[in-house]
């Protein structure tokens, strides 16, 4: 199983990586097509996406819209822009998610390179501020980190 | 809930986050814990009672000083919270690991062909 590194870069940045045993185009692809994205990027166990637009190309809207198994996810979303585009090697977007309220805007580079037989992705998020990181950090994060934070929220008001 | 995030902004300030790491290695004073600092005492007893109100430090009195030590719950709160939020972010990776391969035989099974 491959493993996921999640480290801080400096005062602002914060570098995940992951290897995938695919190509660069196949991991590209399930990033960027929304038919593929709406399968996996769900987060724990329970979760669906049923409102799934990325609009793949420069200034190309996305929207993501999550709901848990027994219909009482309530409407939390993530809006962003894609901002380049180079397949199959590079994707610059902006995101923000509604939880409902707004979050700060993410800026995330997502590179795709050969690493063996599959592909070594890495994602920095540049965030303005070392305290929107923390509050990042401290909120959605990620890709399919926002359905662990309500759950987890929810878990915590029990 | 809310000790959350008032841990995570309390950790959005870099002297604060210095304060933090300085403590990881032991009980400090006020006096010691300003020495880095280019800050009057006061300046650094603020930050000391922000990180106090969020429960990752703690103090106790000896003598006229008010030594400061980390607290274990708050830091593994903290721990627990990035440990569950990766948690979620692997669980995507997994499963589009799963994704993957689908691709990966539909695309031979359409070769074949």
């Amino acid at each position: 199983m491959s493993k996921m590194t999640l480290k801080t870069e400096g005062d602002t940045h914060i570098v995940v990586t992951r290897h995938f045993a695919a190509s660069p185009e196949a991991v590209y692809r399930a990033h960027t097509d929304p038919k593929i994205v709406q399968k996996w990027l769900l987060g724990p166990e329970g979760w669906t996406m049923p409102v799934c637009i990325s609009d793949a190309r420069p200034g190309g809207q996305i929207r993501y819209e999550w709901a848990n198994g027994n219909g009482k996810g309530n409407g939390f979303y993530l809006t962003g822009e894609y901002i380049e585009l180079e397949p199959f090697g590079r994707i610059v977007h902006v995101e923000r998610m509604f939880l409902p309220q707004q979050t700060p805007d993410n800026h995330v580079e997502t590179t795709f390179e050969p690493d063996g037989d599959g592909t070594l992705m890495t994602i920095r998020m540049m965030l303005p501020d070392a305290k929107t990181r923390a509050a990042m950090l401290a909120t959605n994060m990620e890709q399919g980190m926002e359905a662990s934070y309500v759950r987890l929220e929810r878990m915590m008001e029990g | 809930m809310e000790q959350l995030d008032a841990a995570f902004g309390a950790m959005a300030d870099p002297t604060r986050r210095a304060i933090l790491a300085r403590l990881a290695q032991g009980e400090a004073t006020v006096m010691e814990l300003a020495e880095p600092f280019q800050m009057t005492q006061p300046a650094i007893s603020q930050h000391l009672k922000v990180l106090e109100d969020a429960g990752l430090i703690t103090s106790r009195v000896v003598g006229t000083k008010r030594p400061r030590r980390l607290v274990r719950e708050g830091i593994d709160a903290i721990d627990q919270w990035m440990a569950m939020l990766r948690k979620g972010m692997e669980k995507s990776y997994d499963r589009l690991d799963g994704v993957l391969a689908a691709m990966e035989s539909e695309k031979k099974r359409k070769g074949r062909r």
